[in-house]
């Protein structure tokens, strides 16, 4: 895409739209990373030696919970994007807001659920499916972390600067980033969770 | 004192008490040096915070020329302890941690930087930009490949080397059988150094597909740039899956975790599998920019265009997607059934072919052309027969069932010495001869340099070719010893002689460049080899901003069209230009992940959670920084270019 004013704010110089390209770049090297966390999980899946397999460790309510979650904070901060463009700063910043305690709401269901599998004998030590599922699992929760600490500091910019070029390309690769994670989600839910449960 | 003895080392010898004060009174010189001098002002405003990809790029050349020392002089003692039978010049711990950090040094830390330091230097210059896409982005990167790799060096005098290879198996990497902190030092070094990695490739990329002049298509692009957004691509690829396979290595060594262990269903292989998904992808990256550096010294200096422009981008895109599908060739004995090793013998076989295409199209570039036999062309030369001795013995180890006879034989060790030395050392020594004036406005002797070229070349075969017999004769690699009654004595005997021989050439090219700099003429052309790429279309030196009017491109060879066929490269005016401000951040951000690194290695926790907070700051620091850069001002512009002989 050229820069030029036809353009959304967020790619209206060429370097938002180098920012922007790069993301998508190193998305394409976080593919990876959980291609590799998935298929080792994949590998692992029936190594429980000792231990409790998925079947007897999980629990629908909490994970339901995490995904409706998760899934609705994916929602929210497409909204947000979407009052960013019609140059909406306050529902933006709502939006964002919204998405950002919906993470919070996510990562304390997820330490929930650590907490649970380390009090039923299935802490990390236990077995290879254990260390995959919780190394798994905690990749995603420590980018759901990462992300909370880095969409406050937008949030903070947007307050202060408004919506400039840079703040508005800044949220949007963000809501690339948040985007990714829930679809990173939806496969932890179907192929971790749904698949162990059945 | 419990907590000091861990940072002691578990097998001292004279050598290591010696390293130990060599190292001490390098320290203490080069700080006296910079205070007498006064230099500490410079390096910080100059150096350490430069975002100037060609300073970057020269950093990484450095770096990488000190580590090839570094990892030669593991290589001198590893042969000297085989050069006679039953030798006691190392014990076999010693051993183990020589070979383990001689590899890793040469593939991580000099090999790596090499390269990355050559896109770095050339890829924008080549594409006419005024730097890389994100530049504060590509001085991190550096940073933490700097600090990886000075964690990775201090692991020899504070608690002990790597002792598993630079493959690093388990279960021997593990805590039972490898017992001092080497490989902690190994997993973490490696992912901090990779991360680094990790950034450049995003960086190449962005650069390489946004940031081309106008006119240059990618079929237009010079070849060392496509073999640059090859190779990144790759790293792009592989990169991750060597960060989870190090974080879970690392969990198993320090958290206690079953990822690679035999019991509660762990399982080694799997180690073997990760490392090799990247490894083997990571020679690729290793050779892919060597041969584009090949490409435009042999059609520089044949007077040529590249023969077969279009089929050397396709051999190197089928490259690397093979490369990535060959792996399990390192491990064929290890169990995996007939029906696996078949789909990767044909796989690997099957590299074969792009790579074969590629040599036929530099001797078709050659091929009635002009040839001057300089320094950079002599490298490239002797490229082409011994590089593909290599890859013939590689076809050779493809063979599953016949690599039952030669795993972990010194056949392999002279096989991919054979391709390495050959493809990588050997262009990067072109490259570095090739761009030498580029980056410092005077030529490297070339006499002195002739004489390098056949040393090397000499030594080459003498050290490694021997090995191809002894390793059909069924000697092992990484056995520290051997008896008089197996006759490889020798043979050891004239690898050792080589590798002296190497030794002498790599002397001499520190020689020439203190020779160069006393004696070379600095009255030289931006243009000094009658080349054909943008990159020697701007001045000697390179100012900071590269080309002061963006450069217009027709052809693959844009400076060549401009000497011969009357093409108007520079058709703008001169134009105030907007350029990055330099950054301290990143080299204090490198230092805190060194410090993360090294109490990681030795399991310090409060230190690990306080140098996390650092990270995090220093990123908070970046998100809410106002930082526009500056602009150079068209006054400023107009003084340098007429200082540097006009405008271009």
């Amino acid at each position: 895409m050229k820069a030029g004013h036809a353009q959304p704010l967020e790619y209206s110089t060429h370097q938002n739209d180098l920012n922007i390209f790069g993301f998508w770049v190193f998305l394409g090297a976080e593919i990876m990373l959980f291609a590799t966390l998935f298929t080792t999980y994949f590998v692992y899946e029936g190594r429980t030696g000792t231990g409790p397999s998925g079947a007897e460790m999980f629990e629908i309510t909490p994970v339901l919970i995490e995904t409706i979650v998760l899934l609705t904070s994916s929602f929210l901060i497409g909204l947000g994007v979407h009052a960013m463009r019609l140059g909406n700063k306050k529902a933006t910043m709502a939006f964002f807001a919204l998405t950002l305690a919906l993470g919070l709401v996510f990562l304390g269901v997820e330490i929930y659920e650590f907490a649970h599998y380390v009090h039923i004998g299935a802490g990390i030590q236990i077995s290879a499916f254990t260390a995959i599922l919780m190394t798994t699992l905690g990749t995603h929760g420590m980018h759901v972390t990462f992300g909370l600490f880095w969409g406050t500091a937008i949030l903070i910019q947007l307050k202060k600067r408004g919506l400039t070029p840079e703040t508005a390309n800044k949220s949007f690769i963000f809501s690339l980033y948040w985007h990714f994670l829930d679809v990173v989600w939806i496969f932890i839910f179907s192929f971790i969770y749904l698949k162990g449960m059945m | 004192m419990e907590f000091f003895e861990r940072f002691a080392v578990p097998h001292p010898s004279p050598a290591i008490y010696a390293s130990m004060v060599a190292i001490g009174l390098t320290v203490i010189a080069i700080v006296a040096g910079l205070t007498y001098f006064k230099k500490w002002g410079y390096l910080w405003r100059e150096w350490l915070t430069t975002v100037d990809h060609k300073r970057l790029g020269i950093m990484y050349l450095l770096c990488a020329l000190i580590m090839l020392f570094r990892g030669g002089v593991d290589a001198i003692m590893l042969r000297a302890q085989l050069a006679v039978p039953d030798n006691k010049l190392l014990d076999s711990q010693h051993y183990n941690e020589v070979f383990s950090t001689h590899g890793v040094v040469m593939i991580m830390f000099m090999a790596m930087p090499f390269i990355i330091g050559f896109m770095n230097y050339i890829v924008p210059l080549q594409i006419g930009a005024r730097d890389v896409a994100f530049p504060r982005l590509n001085a991190i990167s550096f940073w933490l490949f700097f600090m990886g790799a000075m964690l990775f060096n201090i692991s020899f005098v504070v608690g002990g080397s790597p002792d598993a290879g630079w493959t690093s198996y388990f279960p021997l990497a593990s805590n039972d059988f490898s017992t001092s902190v080497g490989t902690n030092y190994y997993m973490l070094s490696l992912q901090i150094a990779g991360l680094g990695t990790l950034m450049t490739g995003i960086n190449m990329i962005t650069t390489i597909m946004k940031m081309r002049a106008p006119g240059m298509t990618l079929m237009k692009m010079p070849m060392f740039t496509w073999s640059t957004l090859v190779a990144n691509l790759i790293i792009i690829t592989v990169f991750p899956v060597l960060t989870v396979a190090l974080a879970m290595g690392t969990m198993d060594r320090l958290f206690g975790t079953n990822f690679f262990t035999t019991t509660n269903g762990g399982m080694d292989m799997m180690w073997a599998n990760l490392f090799w998904v990247w490894g083997h992808p990571e020679v690729y990256i290793l050779i892919l920019p060597a041969f584009g550096l090949y490409s435009e010294i042999i059609s520089t200096f044949s007077s040529r265009n590249l023969y077969g422009y279009k089929s050397m981008v396709a051999s190197m895109v089928i490259i690397s997607a093979l490369s990535c599908l060959v792996w399990a060739h390192h491990f064929f004995t290890m169990g995996q059934g007939a029906l696996a090793n078949s789909f990767f013998s044909i796989t690997t076989m099957a590299i074969a072919v792009p790579t074969g295409v590629k040599i036929f199209n530099w001797l078709f570039t050659m091929w009635k052309g002009k040839i001057r036999f300089t320094v950079p062309m002599l490298y490239s030369i002797g490229f082409i027969p011994l590089f593909t001795i290599g890859g013939v013995t590689g076809v050779m180890l493809a063979m599953s069932a016949a690599d039952y006879q030669y795993h972990n034989t010194m056949f392999l060790v002279a096989h991919f010495h054979n391709t390495i030395i050959p493809g990588v050392v050997f262009a990067m020594l072109a490259g570095l001869t090739y761009y030498w004036p580029k980056m410092f406005g005077f030529m490297l002797n070339e006499r002195i340099g002739k004489w390098t070229f056949w040393l090397l070349s000499i030594g080459f075969v003498l050290a490694f070719f021997p090995m191809y017999i002894t390793g059909l004769d069924g000697q092992a690699r990484r056995m520290y010893t051997y008896s008089e009654a197996t006759g490889y004595s020798t043979l050891n005997m004239v690898s050792f002689v080589g590798a002296g021989i190497m030794a002498v050439a790599f002397a001499l090219i520190v020689y020439n460049v203190y020779y160069s700099v006393r004696y070379a003429s600095r009255n030289i052309s931006s243009d000094p080899w009658d080349a054909r790429t943008l990159e020697w279309a701007t001045h000697t030196p390179v100012p900071e901003y590269n080309f002061a009017v963006v450069p217009q491109v027709k052809t693959s060879e844009p400076l060549w069209d401009a000497k011969k066929r009357k093409h108007v490269l520079f058709p703008g005016k001169l134009n105030k230009i907007h350029m990055p401000n330099n950054s301290g951040v990143p080299f204090i951000l490198g230092t805190i992940f060194f410090v993360w690194g090294f109490s990681f290695v030795f399991a310090i926790w409060p230190l690990v959670i306080i140098s996390t907070i650092g990270i995090f700051t220093c990123l908070a620091f970046r998100s809410f920084e106002k930082d526009h850069g500056r602009y150079i001002s068209l006054e400023e512009v107009t003084e340098t270019e007429e200082k540097l002989g006009g405008a271009k």
